[in-house]
């Protein structure tokens, strides 16, 4: 009996639609949000994640009214992020239900936001995101959507954040993101092994061996993924079946 | 059936406030003293840093009608830091004392596991439990926190291992506290929840 690794559905939104794309790149719809999120509640998705991938201010409105309407459907946790710039920002996204809030641009820029966002919310309600690329013989922090290079070596800005006051970092690897060819294990292993906070595993999942690969070598505490849930190529509960047959405890639901 | 919902202005009180909406009950989300002393049923959530749950507690005047309401039988659920307000007091919050309701200490989680224990863990039971009551033994429950009190109380029903043992359900007469998030815990929770109110009734 131990803490149950994680499995997280997330649905990248334009603040309205789910939408989904190569590299952050070549967006289509692929469902209503609230839709989606009552099916992962009731298939055994032990979180949700909602990220608003336009980000842009004018829409502001309408992502919130999203996460409110998803935040109805839920007996599960909600992380909510994509835009959030101040904590002000991440005021609004916990009014309207979300458990936590993920953030990443903001805090590369400001990194003094995480420790505001501690803070007030508490270190377990602050995920760091944090988009990695290989380059070379490190993996380099990618900013504004895996659009902007950074300089940033991805292991150092996980500690970094963990020590500013983050409680778990989504990881999302930007060479498997959107490529269905599994997780980086090297990337998520050498994170997780390192900060002493939870790692949610994010990029590159087709698999059901993928997943079982990332928890058993990647040290991942949880994985996270979007179209193969989005596209039913995977339901979460014979993913479940297969990790807790291959010794991965999984809360399978009652 | 009425619940007030402590709300001190911190954190996602809304999720609690639905899920005891959807079982039927009414519920009222007050900082008010008053209405604090008036209530027939209390739930006190808490997300966060425990120093501001007990700073927001004092800065409202909360603590003596709080502890009256209790201590006069009135039905008390708290969950997460609302369960760790209760005791004397929590390293989390140096030089501040919690409700003191309950004798102990709310102490860090030890270091070697990752740190807040997030995530979805099982219960172990210590004696019988009204609010465990028709639940599966196999059930998970989400948890998010690093700090936690000693399960050697005699208030502890059921405890959780997370690198050491703590208070998972605490049951005393007609004070009730949870570690974990009953409202983000699935239909375990939503049961749970249920034998509060049932408890309460």
């Amino acid at each position: 009996m131990s803490l149950a690794r994680r499995i997280l559905p997330c649905l990248d939104t334009d603040g309205a639609r789910v939408v989904k794309g190569v590299h952050f790149e070549g967006l289509r719809d692929a469902g209503d949000p609230v839709e989606l999120a009552a099916r992962y509640d009731a298939e055994g998705a032990d979180e949700l994640v909602v990220l608003d991938i336009a980000a842009s201010r004018d829409n502001r409105p309408t992502f919130l009214e999203t996460i409110r309407r998803v935040a109805e459907q839920l007996s599960i946790p909600l992380a909510a992020g994509g835009g959030i710039r101040s904590l002000e920002d991440a005021r609004a996204v916990v009014r309207a239900g979300a458990d936590k809030i993920t953030i990443n641009t903001a805090a590369i820029e400001n990194p003094e936001l995480i420790r505001e966002l501690s803070r007030e919310f508490g270190a377990q309600a602050v995920v760091l995101a944090i988009d990695a690329k290989r380059v070379g013989s490190y993996w380099e922090v990618r900013a504004r959507g895996g659009r902007q290079a950074t300089g940033l070596d991805a292991q150092a800005w996980a500690l970094r954040g963990v020590e500013m006051g983050a409680g778990e970092i989504l990881l999302t690897s930007m060479d498997r993101d959107g490529t269905q060819s599994g997780f980086d294990i090297t990337l998520t292993a050498a994170i997780s092994l390192q900060v002493n906070v939870p790692v949610i595993a994010s990029g590159g999942a087709r698999l059901p061996q993928d997943f079982l690969e990332v928890f058993t070598q990647g040290a991942a505490d949880a994985a996270l993924a979007a179209s193969i849930f989005h596209d039913e190529l995977q339901s979460i509960r014979a993913l479940k079946s297969f990790l807790q047959s291959n010794g991965v405890e999984v809360r399978l639901p009652c | 059936m009425k619940v007030t919902l402590i709300d001190y202005g911190a954190g996602n009180v809304t999720s609690v406030a639905r899920a005891v909406l959807q079982l039927g009950a009414q519920v009222t989300c007050s900082h008010d003293p008053v209405e604090i002393a008036r209530a027939d049923r209390l739930v006190l959530p808490g997300v966060g840093h425990c120093a501001a749950l007990i700073t927001a507690i004092d800065s409202y005047a909360l603590r003596q009608p709080l502890k009256e309401a209790i201590s006069s039988g009135v039905p008390f659920l708290g969950i997460c830091l609302g369960l760790q307000a209760l005791y004397e007091s929590s390293t989390e919050a140096p030089g501040l004392a919690g409700l003191g309701l309950l004798k102990g200490h709310v102490t860090r989680l030890p270091d070697g596991v990752k740190l807040p224990h997030m995530g979805w863990n099982q219960v172990h039971s210590k004696r019988g439990s009204r609010l465990l009551e028709g639940i599966s033994p196999e059930a998970y429950f989400y948890f998010a926190h690093s700090y936690a009190a000693p399960a050697t109380g005699a208030e502890s029903v059921a405890a959780c291992t997370y690198g050491t043992e703590f208070v998972a359900v605490l049951e005393q007469k007609n004070i009730f506290g949870v570690q974990f998030h009953p409202e983000k815990s699935g239909a375990p929770g939503r049961l749970l929840l249920e034998n509060f109110l049932r408890c309460a009734a």
